[in-house]
């Protein structure tokens, strides 16, 4: 009996024991059923998301393209009505006709030679007779071609006197290639002189009383030879006489048009040391100048493009902005007129190389400091640089820094682009900007991009030799481009108004100036393009916007006020603006300083800080009108 | 006395092979992480620390998240950090978001496009070809020079060739490399370039990420050393027809298209065999 009993007791705790293994497998079943299930709805909603982002990436690489030859019909009284101006290219009535041609380079570089010889179109104003008209000076490439210097008329037509005042035939076999011109009166005597910079030998030419040019080259201690696409007037040492510095495209030892090498390229698409050396040439008087390079600290071997001079950190004395192709920019701090020294990394803008092609110097959002602009390459997909806008933080000596805002205020992306410049072409207070686009338009529809990409990326010993690079085989690279014109909207935002407030021009746009060519109070826009002709637009600003002009003479600072900034105030906004001898890509700006003030008709204040450290003020100056200004003593 | 040495001497290797052997995953996250600080180091070749960063968060993340959603695991995080950290060198931008969006639609095409249970395409390799195929004004691929230091590629190449030893991939290393160099020769002759001209790429940066960590990525590679190397040739081949119709991203694009389908026919094999073997 005690054994049965035990028996059924074993059999009840057994089938116990079953019942609840049956139902721990049950729930087990149960609840990897309900995991399976849960997994496959998380994997069918990942699936969904993945299509999702896969779609929304391919509908959203299709926005923000360049328009490239799309162009919209330009109707111009939209634009005017719209944009408060529009740009009529006016080289005919003008009576313009010149057109630039590439410089000769050597045999040797024959499969890259529309790459090599895809610069020297420059452009550069000057009123050089003192007569009150701007006046247009293009440079030319081609051995044996002629620089132009159109005179003003001042019934709206232009004359190339080039020839008369000795400025044209100076692309003389064995002399080099004319690559920029840099008006400056390096001599105090009221008119202004012209440097003339090549990839060659590069010259100075004295202005006789507005008459004529004296070549004084020799005996000046201007360098034997540089190939250099820059050059600016500044006088660094605050002593009167402006001082100039050169810099080095490719190594000063290469004559690009008779090489006895292939080795003349950048060692690297980023991080090159190999470009030509830069030149500061200390005026000493007497015309004649002093190479304090070394003294000075400006030692660097990158590829210069393009400079600019200005007080960035406030201490009184011209700070140097040198934007490098294949590396990155410099920032040439200038410690008390005795030395410079470079503070790229420490103020922010020597992070990221990309290539640097122009320095514009801005005040985009009116707040009385000046940001510098910069121009790189953007080529759809391929490589995706952007420009750059360094906005100063701070104007202390100590901790001068910078922010790129080139991204907020949507001017970030132009094409290949070179020069470029700022100026208020609607006269409504906010300076705008144009950029000029393009490398090479050779075949249509044909890209040296992917053979481009092929040596960009190798090695030095590879990239570094001309005879590696892929034959262009006539090629385009980044052709055809449209210019950039971005207004401002007032509010440091620019808004893309290319295409639509000018007829389409897609030429390979080199060097940028900003003049008001007819004294109508508005700046109009004269582009130098290479291997063709400039295009020379004038600027139809149908709005009832006011503006004011000065045009500074220093006394006890050079004579040209290069240096000086003029600030404005009006109805509660104030900007700021300097004068310079040479700013952009290979080009120069008209000497005054132009000043549109928007519907108010009435301006506070201006303040002139000369760079002798003197500071003039004017109360309620007059508007609608230029002012030429001399520093009181 | 010499006996004991040899003795004692033997289990430290051991040791450390062992150690070797099992943490043998950490060492393409340390290898690529030492490419980018000796670039970063040397050139600064990043362009901005936050893009990095964010292509690498985005991809942890995302593994983390989809691993628990879709296998019910916690996955080790070194082959998604190899991923973030590759979408961070390999990709260009002035934004942020293509560095995440790209680490994202890397780690999704492991748990979304499977075949018994394998992902098909190496993680970073569909990502970046998406973005870089969209040719967006965003986006840019990895083409130019970090800089000219031999000594630097030098030192990547002897450490990238020991590890893919280690990790019994050296055969597809070189079979690629000895096929690219055969046919950039080739195309020389086709192109008329010289022909360094076209063994150029093969200095550059994209193709030290490209040889060492894509082509050899055991989780795409085929099953046979045979296989794989064939893959890779195959990989070299339609590259090299993509080259000669000027696409500049044509290894990404050549290792997107031929990786998957050898992967499928790998697996589906391998699957059969097994069938007829249980048969």
């Amino acid at each position: 009996m005690k054994i049965i009993n035990n028996l059924s007791a074993l059999s009840f705790i057994t089938y116990r024991l079953y019942l609840k293994i049956i139902s721990l497998r049950l729930y087990q079943q149960k609840n990897f059923v309900l995991m399976k299930a849960q997994r496959k709805i998380a994997s069918i909603i990942v699936t969904i998301l993945f299509i999702g982002l896969l779609v929304s990436t391919l509908i959203a690489s299709h926005t923000g393209r360049f328009n490239g030859n799309s162009f919209t019909t330009v109707q111009k009284e939209t634009a005017l009505k719209k944009y408060g101006f529009y740009l009529e290219p006016v080289n005919k009535e003008a009576n313009i006709n010149f057109k630039h041609t590439c410089p000769e380079v050597d045999a040797k570089l024959n499969n890259i030679k529309m790459q090599i010889a895809s610069m020297g179109a420059a452009v550069s104003i000057c009123d050089y007779d003192n007569d009150g008209w701007n006046d247009i000076y293009f440079t030319n490439s081609g051995t044996g071609s002629k620089n132009a210097l159109y005179h003003n008329l001042h019934n709206g037509k232009f004359e190339d006197v080039a020839d008369e005042m000795g400025l044209a035939n100076v692309n003389k076999k064995g002399t080099g290639a004319s690559m920029g011109a840099v008006w400056g009166d390096y001599d105090n005597d009221g008119y202004k002189d012209l440097l003339l910079y090549k990839w060659g030998k590069p010259e100075l030419f004295k202005n006789i009383d507005g008459k004529k040019f004296q070549n004084v080259t020799e005996g000046s201690g201007l360098p034997a030879w540089v190939n250099s696409n820059c050059a600016v007037w500044f006088d660094f040492d605050n002593d009167g006489l402006l001082d100039l510095f050169i810099g080095g495209y490719y190594n000063e030892n290469f004559h690009l048009d008779s090489l006895n090498t292939t080795k003349i390229m950048p060692e690297s698409f980023r991080y090159a040391n190999n470009g030509g050396r830069k030149y500061l040439l200390k005026n000493i008087g007497n015309g004649k100048f002093k190479d304090v390079t070394a003294e000075y600290g400006l030692t660097s071997t990158k590829w210069v493009l393009a400079a600019a001079a200005a007080d960035f950190n406030g201490d009184g004395y011209p700070d140097l902005y040198v934007a490098d192709d294949y590396n990155v920019d410099e920032l040439y701090i200038n410690e008390g007129g005795k030395k410079f020294t470079e503070q790229g990394k420490q103020a922010g803008i020597g992070h990221i190389p990309k290539s640097g092609m122009n320095v514009s110097l801005g005040d985009i959002n009116n707040e009385g400091a000046l940001g510098i602009f910069t121009t790189n390459i953007t080529e759809q997909g391929i490589l995706i640089q952007g420009n750059n806008y360094w906005q100063p933080k701070n104007e202390n000596p100590n901790d001068l820094s910078f922010v790129n805002l080139a991204q907020i205020s949507g001017i970030e992306n132009a094409g290949w682009s070179y020069g470029a410049q700022f100026g208020d072409l609607n006269n409504d207070g906010f300076i705008d900007l144009y950029v000029a686009n393009g490398f090479i338009s050779a075949k249509k529809n044909t890209s040296y991009w992917y053979d481009y990409s092929k040596v960009t990326g190798g090695n030095s010993t590879i990239i570094g030799d001309a005879k590696n690079w892929p034959d262009m085989q006539g090629k385009s690279q980044s052709g055809y481009e449209e210019d950039k014109i971005w207004l401002n909207n007032s509010d440091g935002i620019f808004e893309d108004v290319s295409g639509k407030v000018c007829p389409p021009v897609t030429y390979d746009g080199r060097a940028v100036a900003m003049a008001d060519l007819w004294n109508r109070g508005v700046l109009d826009v004269i582009v130098a393009n290479q291997n063709n002709i400039p295009v020379i637009y004038k600027n139809d600003a149908e709005n009832n916007n006011h503006w004011i002009d000065f045009d500074l003479r220093g006394t006890i600072s050079n004579a040209d006020a290069v240096g000086a900034k003029v600030e404005i105030q009006w109805d509660d906004k104030k900007q700021m603006q300097i004068v310079t001898d040479g700013i952009g890509f290979s080009s120069q700006n008209q000497h005054r300083l132009h000043f549109g003030i928007g519907k108010s008709n009435k301006i506070d204040k201006v303040t002139i800080y000369w760079p002798s450290g003197h500071i003039d003020k004017i109360e309620n100056p007059q508007t609608d009108k230029l002012h030429i200004i001399k520093e009181t003593k | 006395m010499e006996q004991q040495l040899k003795i004692e001497s033997l289990p430290k290797t051991n040791i450390f092979s062992q150690w070797f052997k099992k943490n043998f995953q950490y060492i393409p996250p340390a290898f690529i992480t030492l490419i980018l600080l000796v670039g970063q180091f040397t050139y600064g070749i990043l362009d901005n620390y936050v893009f990095l960063i964010g292509a690498i968060a985005a991809s942890l993340i995302t593994e983390i998240i989809l691993a628990r959603l879709i296998l019910g695991t916690w996955k080790n995080l070194a082959s998604a950090y190899i991923t973030g950290i590759s979408v961070g060198i390999l990709i260009r931008s002035n934004v942020l978001w293509p560095y995440i969006i790209t680490a994202v639609l890397s780690i999704m095409s492991k748990y979304v496009l499977r075949y018994k249970g394998r992902h098909l395409w190496n993680p970073s390799n569909f990502g970046v070809s998406w973005m870089l195929f969209l040719n967006s004004m965003n986006v840019a691929g990895l083409s130019i020079q970090w800089g000219s230091n031999l000594a630097a590629m030098s030192v990547i190449w002897v450490l990238g060739l020991l590890i893919v030893n280690r990790a019994k991939r050296l055969h597809v290393t070189i079979a690629y490399v000895i096929t690219f160099i055969i046919l950039a020769y080739i195309r020389c002759l086709i192109t008329g370039d010289t022909f360094l001209a076209e063994l150029s790429p093969l200095t550059g940066p994209m193709y030290q990420l490209f040889i060492f960590f894509m082509i050899t990525d055991p989780g795409t590679s085929v099953s046979t050393k045979k296989g794989r190397i064939t893959v890779v040739i195959i990989v070299a081949l339609v590259e090299f027809i993509l080259r000669l119709n000027n696409f500049i991203y044509a290894p990404f694009y050549a290792l997107f298209i031929v990786g998957p389908i050898a992967k499928y026919i790998d697996l589906r094999k391998n699957t059969t065999a097994i069938q007829i073997k249980q048969h």
